[in-house]
């Protein structure tokens, strides 16, 4: 396949940065999105150019690093997959692809397409664990957890922290993902210590990191790899407004 | 901060206002429709003009309307605080975005659709309500010693202008547009999404947003071909 690509160019947080067109030739359609851009690298390399600057870790859909916007939508084209997953057959021949980094304040451009996620850290530390000591590991049905609430909870602990519905929603909010790490602690037994302070606490912070309010377009749910329910969302203003009415923090 | 300004300060706490003072709105829409059916009456306006009347002088009514005027100021404002940060949040746009991959059109533009049942509340304030409050009234009599103030009139006459008609039945699509999205997404902002009643909600809520408006356009188009 012959492609051409419309790619992101930034050196640093400071630098205005702009599109940079390039041509590749010999793609096959049997390459995942991020061997494409291997490709264009390479041939940077030996032009003697700086190479297109991305995050990827696992490449294998579970890690969540590698954020881009593929004509118009995170993740480009296919549903329920991440970049690394996305595969040049969903292309065809002759094919313009633009492609950005994730656009929000609470995700600052580092270099090219790579995002500074750091805000998710945030959220995460400020409430998204469970404090108390573990101890040894205790016997299977111990603590007993219907299946359907178990199911529950382990769906939104699928969650992987990529950022695509930030990306995705029009308002650059974070609500599926805090939604989803709210909900895989409220939903068990462990989580119930600190499930008021724990909703209170990532919600402040979501807030603080700058993203932006909830208008329920469901783009954030239809662009998420993980297919996170909308429900999560529901669940976590529920969360939200059960704690500020009955929580100790007055 | 105070825990209840920071409640209603936070983005959560923010659409919980639009929720609420929507949800308001919808139940204002069913009342204000219900009394405008009254025009439909053969009676040369006298049932209007005395509901009318009742409208403007009982006490109960007088603070149903200063909440409805809170409901609508409320949620324009919270509307444009919320715009504003949605905006901020996102400072650089895409230069390539295909929205319509993932997400309705109405509920990507209730701030459009919005403007446009505020454009028309201003001009159907001033056209109705000013004029029954401060303006020269033409009055009419029904024989029971009571001077009414003839609404009838003025709203048929207004309805016999064809663009002003169409302005109406035009507004009353953008309305319904904003209730399609508005009306279930109030439900899910307030955390109500269970599957027993949210599928009953959406169908519900598609049901309101084009049956309350198509009434409320039925009656400036009745009046005008009258
Ligand atoms: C009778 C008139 C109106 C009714 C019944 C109504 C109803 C609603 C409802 C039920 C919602 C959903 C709230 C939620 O998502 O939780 C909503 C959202 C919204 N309304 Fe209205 N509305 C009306 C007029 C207006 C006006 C005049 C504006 C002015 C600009 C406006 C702007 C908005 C905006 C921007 C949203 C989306 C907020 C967001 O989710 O970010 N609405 N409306
Ligand atoms: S909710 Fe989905 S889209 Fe958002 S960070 Fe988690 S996995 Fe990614
Ligand atoms: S590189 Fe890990 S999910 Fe794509």
């Amino acid at each position: 396949m012959k492609l051409k690509l419309k790619i992101w160019r930034q050196k640093n947080t400071q630098d205005k940065g702009n599109f940079k067109a390039y041509d590749v030739d010999d793609i096959s359609p049997d390459m995942s999105f991020l061997e494409m851009i291997d490709v264009l690298n390479e041939q940077l390399e030996t032009k003697g150019e700086e190479p297109v600057h991305f995050d990827h870790d696992c490449r294998e859909g579970i890690c969540g690093m590698c954020s881009m916007h593929i004509n118009g939508r995170p993740h480009g084209p296919q549903q329920g997959v991440t970049t690394c997953q996305l595969h040049m057959r969903s292309f065809s021949d002759g094919d313009t692809i633009t492609i950005e980094p994730w656009r929000a304040q609470g995700f600052p451009v580092l270099r090219d397409l790579m995002v500074d996620r750091s805000a998710f850290d945030r959220i995460i530390q400020a409430g998204g664990y469970v404090s108390v000591n573990t101890g040894g590991t205790p016997d299977a049905n111990e603590i007993p957890i219907p299946k359907s609430i178990a199911d529950e909870a382990f769906n939104a602990a699928t969650c992987i922290g990529c950022g695509a519905c930030v990306a995705a929603c029009k308002n650059a909010s974070a609500s599926l993902f805090v939604s989803a790490k709210i909900s895989q602690l409220a939903l068990l037994p462990q989580g119930q210590v600190e499930r008021k302070e724990r909703a209170e606490k990532m919600i402040a912070q979501m807030d603080a990191e700058g993203f932006g309010a909830c208008t329920n377009t469901g783009a954030c749910s239809a662009e998420c790899p993980k297919g996170i329910s909308l429900s999560n969302i529901a669940r976590m203003n529920r969360e939200f407004l059960t704690a500020k009415a009955s929580s100790d923090n007055a | 901060m105070n825990w209840f300004v920071a409640t209603f300060s936070s983005t959560i706490g923010r659409k919980v206002m639009m929720s609420i003072t929507g949800l308001f709105l919808i139940i204002f829409l069913v009342g204000h429709v219900s009394g405008n059916f009254l025009l439909f009456k053969n009676d040369g306006g006298q049932a209007f003009n005395e509901y009318a009347l009742f409208m403007t002088t009982n006490p109960i009514v007088k603070i149903l309307s200063i909440i409805t005027y809170v409901a609508i100021l409320g949620h324009v404002a919270v509307s444009i605080i919320l715009q504003i940060h949605n905006r901020k949040a996102r400072p650089v746009n895409y230069a390539v975005a295909n929205p319509s991959a993932n997400s309705p059109w109405n509920s990507r533009n209730m701030g459009i659709l919005g403007t446009f049942i505020l454009i028309f509340i201003v001009i159907h304030m001033q056209n109705f309500w000013y004029q029954m409050q401060f303006g020269e009234m033409p009055m009419v009599n029904y024989g029971d010693g009571v001077e009414y103030k003839n609404l009838y009139l003025i709203v048929a006459e207004a309805f016999s202008v064809w663009w002003y008609v169409a302005i109406y039945v035009f507004s009353m699509i953008m309305l319904g547009i904003h209730l399609s999205h508005g009306f279930q997404s109030a439900f899910q902002t307030l955390g109500i999404n269970h599957k027993k009643y949210t599928p009953f909600i959406k169908k519900l809520g598609l049901a309101f947003s084009i049956l309350v408006p198509a009434a409320f356009a039925s009656i400036p188009i009745y009046m005008f071909f009258l």
